[in-house]
């Protein structure tokens, strides 16, 4: 246990053979589900991130490299759980197969969008998949799912929670606190922090790990800690597997850091060649999770490249039909929801002053 | 002189003041190596030196605590918060901590830091990355709060800032960092080139902190703003003909009453104008100043042209936004009652 921390829980080798204690012998079924999601992410995030460049949206975010492990777990949760994510989990609404449509009509902002104009492009939030509200802060909502886990000890139901936090927010105080809380009353949540190596130009180590590791932090507040090859789906889903059976069991908490790569610049504002090598992606020695699940599918007989050629430009036909439907209804400022949208939801329901305003505005 | 844009213009005024006292240290999120998101540090890591410009860990809270101690000893820190929306972590720091320190410690200790952050709207930018917390900070006694809405300014006000031994929010109008944006979203895109507050002069200059600037003489009516709704109000203030008295507040912390009530005496009417939401917003602060002082000078009942009583909605940005044709209402209304 103690070692863990400074170790990587690793599955699948260089040859995409399953081997190890941490094999969690999924079903070829679940994997190949995975990687569906996985590539989802990665075919969708294309599209979208150049549906920016044309115009079409203000922002975009992707997750390419990191699809592994919003996938490997919300396919090993369950639907009762909640997970609390960040801008960067988006495979895990990829893997809950949440419908591409709404996704696209939120980037766009338009009438259809299923947040109501109100939230910027990928901060999604989809209560019946296990998706928590999205916000711009870092780190804000770490601490809701230990709260969350929480609550339902004490309702005594089984839902347990998940959150992400990128290992540069780690800094942050809410993380910290979460890790108190989440140890102080044992709450069934499984905390990961997401290590790409990179938080907008800053290196890992800038959040205070140079000599240690984030799942170490784990230690200091007596919480199990675990570090795993983040790009690696099976290991992943056993990690979280392993801390999801001690939180329904009531043994609380665990730390879980996934090891992983942010291949592409932060987001659609950045410019990753000002502050690292340009061909680092490509050195990046844990590889593709996407290649690497797929070559240990085609090795125990359960996929071909066939398959996978068909897989992605089936995918790839969703994605471009599901973006022309958005586009029909509208790409950012060529379409809205009622301009009411902007004075609802702040209140239960709106005091005088929303009420006036509305009138003024014409809504 | 040369031709700078907003972001340029801080840029030089950092560099002037690292170059000149070696107690000041520049620091925050991606500001060292990168130069920051919005390119304001860039190159003076290279030019200063990684101890006096480098990068921190993601903390709001921290950066501003270490901030306070090493002001406290005497240096003069300049920390950046990426984002105005992103303060609020530190808002404990900044509130019982810098604000406080002279007061409490009986003038032992104080804080000499300058805290720069992009502020406002206008760029998509969301909830969390186009708020404007000016009125939060103005409530904080012990506070100054300062927010430049020119090139020249800019550089003036942050040197003036710098060195001044108060803990000074020195809020930058993210939306005029490229061009003098007057509020019409949907026209082209201005730019400094060729405006004359785009002049900045080399080396060390200040703009004092308290002092309003008219940057439009007028006698019909007193329009009050700062950061970017002062070339959104030129903007309403030409469209409507009106003979307006423009007035940048340019710092609300300290604030140059005297420009503003001899303003109110002139003209008799006042129309106040932010982008931050109304309740509760420092146009409040304003309106009751002039009421208090003005009152049997007013013609007619003072207005308020601001942000809606929501948060930023990211499609309805320019329906949030108070721009030109607001403002232009409320100066016509104000000059029909009588
Ligand atoms: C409280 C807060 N501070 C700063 C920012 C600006 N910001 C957005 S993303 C980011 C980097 C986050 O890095 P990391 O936590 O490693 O997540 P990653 O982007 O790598 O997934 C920063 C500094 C923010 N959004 N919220
Ligand atoms: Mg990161």
């Amino acid at each position: 246990m103690r070692d863990l921390p400074f170790d990587l829980i690793r599955v699948l080798d260089d040859e995409g053979q399953a081997v190890g204690p941490w094999d969690p012998r999924l079903s070829p079924d679940l994997m190949r589900r995975g990687l569906r999601a996985m590539l989802r992410t990665r075919v969708f995030d294309d599209r979208l991130f150049r549906a920016h460049r044309q115009g079409k949206t203000s922002f975009y975010m992707k997750s390419t490299g990191e699809e592994a492990i919003g996938a490997a777990q919300a396919l090993v949760l369950e639907r009762q759980d909640m997970c609390f994510p960040t801008y960067r989990a988006m495979s895990w609404l990829h893997a809950r197969d949440y419908p591409l449509i709404d996704m696209v009509n939120q980037i766009f902002s338009n009438a259809s969008d299923p947040l109501h104009g109100r939230q910027l492009p990928i901060l999604f939030s989809a209560r019946d998949y296990g998706f928590y509200s999205l916000s711009g802060n870092l780190g804000t909502r770490y601490g809701h799912a230990v709260g969350w886990a929480m609550a339902s000890a004490y309702r005594q139901s089984d839902s347990l929670a998940l959150a992400y936090c990128g290992e540069g927010s780690t800094a942050e105080g809410d993380f910290h606190e979460s890790l108190t809380f989440a140890a102080v009353y044992q709450a069934p949540v499984i905390l990961c922090v997401t290590n790409n190596q990179w938080a907008i130009s800053s290196f890992a180590g800038l959040a205070g790990t140079q000599d240690t590791t984030f799942a170490a932090r784990a230690i200091g507040y007596g919480l199990p800690g675990l570090r795993v090859d983040g790009n690696d789906f099976l290991a992943v889903a056993a990690a979280t597997q392993w801390a999801a059976e001690r939180a329904r069991a009531n043994k609380g908490a665990t730390l879980i850091e996934l090891f992983t790569y942010r291949a592409t610049g932060h987001s659609t504002s950045d410019d990753p060649t000002r502050y690292r090598p340009r061909d680092e992606a490509e050195h990046w020695p844990l590889g593709d999770p996407i290649e690497r699940l797929r070559q240990h599918l085609v090795r125990i007989g359960e996929w071909d490249a066939q398959r996978h050629d068909d897989l992605i430009a089936q995918l790839d036909a969703e994605v471009r039909a599901a973006v022309r439907e958005g586009e029909a209804i509208g790409t950012l400022g060529r379409s809205k929801p009622p301009l009411s949208e902007m004075f609802e939801g702040v209140f239960a329901e709106p005091d005088w002053r929303l009420i006036e305003q509305r009138r003024e505005a014409g809504a | 002189m040369r031709e700078l844009n907003m972001v340029k213009a801080i840029n030089d005024a950092l560099d002037v003041m690292l170059a000149r006292d070696p107690d000041v240290l520049v620091f925050g999120e991606d500001v060292g190596y990168f130069g920051g998101v919005f390119r304001a540090t860039e190159g003076l890591q290279a030019k200063h030196g990684i101890r006096r410009c480098f990068d921190t860990p993601i903390a709001e809270g921290g950066i501003i605590a270490t901030a306070i101690g090493m002001g406290a000893q005497g240096l003069r820190p300049v920390p950046e918060i990426q984002f105005a929306d992103y303060i609020l972590p530190a808002f404990d720091q900044l509130v019982s901590e810098a604000a406080r320190l002279r007061y409490r410690s009986g003038g032992e200790f104080w804080a000499p830091i300058t805290v720069r952050s992009p502020y406002g709207g206008g760029i998509f930018g969301g909830q969390t990355h186009s708020q404007s917390p000016e009125a939060i900070f103005a409530h904080i006694t012990g506070l100054k709060t300062v927010i430049p809405s020119t090139p020249y300014d800019a550089k003036g006000l942050l040197i003036a800032a710098i060195e001044c031994d108060d803990p000074v929010i020195y809020l930058e109008p993210k939306r005029l960092y490229n061009g003098p944006f007057d509020g019409h979203h949907d026209r082209e895109i201005g730019t400094w080139a060729g405006h004359p507050a785009a002049q900045v002069p080399e080396g060390h200059y200040t703009v004092p902190l308290g002092k309003a600037a008219v940057v439009r003489p007028g006698d019909a009516v007193t329009v009050l703003a700062y950061g970017t709704m002062v070339h959104v109000a030129l903007a309403a203030v030409d469209e409507t003909g009106i003979d307006a008295e423009v007035i940048d507040l340019r710092s609300i912390v300290p604030l140059d009453i005297e420009t503003i009530v001899a303003s109110a005496n002139k003209t008799g009417r006042c129309v106040i104008v932010h982008e931050a939401s109304r309740f509760g917003g420092f146009g409040g602060e304003l309106s009751s100043l002039i009421q208090e002082r003005c009152f049997y000078g007013l013609e007619t009942a003072i207005e308020r042209v601001a942000g809606w009583d929501t948060p930023y909605p990211h499609a309805f940005e320019w329906d949030y936004f108070p721009g030109p044709a607001r403002i232009a209402a409320a100066l016509r209304r104000v000059m029909e009652n009588t």
